[in-house]
């Protein structure tokens, strides 16, 4: 009874001592999968697309990091704080990437001049 | 009375050993979970940190996309795609190193541990060999930069600056992790690892890992611009 009354009220319900441990045939999976992608990123860039190339490039990019995230980085079978945290820092990474291109995007349509 | 005998029983100034669970921990396993989440946290900033070169990519690539495409195409396609390959198995090798750390397999863990090093070694001389290819035909930005045949060469310095920059960060990331590798191959020949605690394997496998993601992005970026040569001609 009386260690109950120290158990803090995060812990997590399942029981600790339960151990994940990832298939191996996942992590060959996942590398098969890496590997073709990588190289039809390379082919695919040699055809020309127009200005689709990089927007087809950065999603083969997107879901290779995925991939990797998920499987190799363990964050499918993480806690759900882990989630959270990784969730928080793409949201923060996109924060900066998307509002400074918005200003880069759009400064040409007010013709203002020095860019 | 249990907690009070167990107190006595205990050295006053007891430090818990190398991979024991301290104190402050309920156990062994949220003791685990404050290492992940201390480690993602520290990749956030990682994270940050590249993101910054990202950025400026970007906008000077926005910017200066004749400059960028052909100085791009100046790149070794095969060499990257290579070495985008020897990175990825590197990244298998130390998953299953940590798989082989978590089912307590001592053997099996510092071979792929050395397979990890050998393939991140042979990643990092591609890219030595790169450099130097670099710097012997002038594509270093600097006093000695000459290039001849790129499409406004006047902002094609802004591609390799980044190029180097980018390249360079990861780079130096790479000798570092090659360096912690050395280490835990020495503590796993030691035995300081086992099935029940091998948190430093586990760990430093989510910053190879990263390694790996940021040269995911940085191989369509840097070597994949225009290669079909549209905006060329």
């Amino acid at each position: 009874m009386a260690s109950n009354v120290h158990r803090p009220a995060h812990a997590p319900t399942e029981p600790y001592d339960v151990e994940h441990h990832v298939p191996k045939r996942v992590y060959f999976a996942v590398f098969a999968a890496l590997i073709c992608l990588t190289w039809v990123t390379a082919w695919v860039s040699t055809i020309d697309l127009g200005s689709l190339n990089i927007y087809v490039a950065l999603s083969i990019a997107v879901f290779k990091a995925s991939l990797v995230v998920l499987f190799f980085m363990h964050v499918k079978y993480g806690t759900r704080l882990t989630k959270m945290i990784v969730g928080c820092g793409l949201f923060w990474l996109a924060m900066l990437l998307f509002i400074v291109m918005a200003d880069i995007w759009t400064r040409g349509w007010m013709g203002v001049p020095g860019r | 009375m249990d907690s009070e005998t167990a107190v006595v029983e205990q050295k006053p100034h007891h430090h818990p050993g190398y991979g024991e669970t301290r104190h402050h921990f309920e156990n062994a396993a949220q003791q685990k979970d404050a290492s992940t989440i201390g480690m993602w946290v520290f990749l956030l900033t990682e994270l940050m940190f590249f993101g910054g070169m990202f950025m400026a990519y970007f906008v000077y690539r926005q910017w200066y996309p004749i400059a960028f495409a052909s100085a791009s195409n100046k790149t070794n396609l095969w060499l990257g795609a290579f070495n985008t390959t020897v990175l990825i198995c590197s990244s298998l090798t130390m998953a299953l190193g940590v798989h082989a750390a978590s089912m307590g397999k001592k053997k099996l863990l510092i071979l792929f541990l050395f397979l990890t090093l050998v393939l991140g070694g042979a990643f990092l001389g591609v890219k030595g060999y790169e450099y130097h290819d670099k710097w012997v035909h002038h594509e270093v930005p600097g006093a000695h930069f000459d290039c001849e045949d790129c499409k406004d060469a006047a902002h094609a310095p802004l591609f390799f600056s980044l190029y180097f920059g980018m390249t360079g960060l990861h780079a130096s990331h790479m000798i570092i992790g090659f360096g912690i590798l050395l280490v835990l191959i020495w503590q796993a020949y030691k035995g300081k690892f086992t099935s029940k605690w091998y948190t430093p394997i586990e760990m430093f496998g989510l910053y190879w890992h990263f390694v790996d993601i940021v040269w995911i992005f940085l191989f369509p970026l840097l070597y994949l611009i225009d290669r079909s040569g549209r905006g060329l001609h």
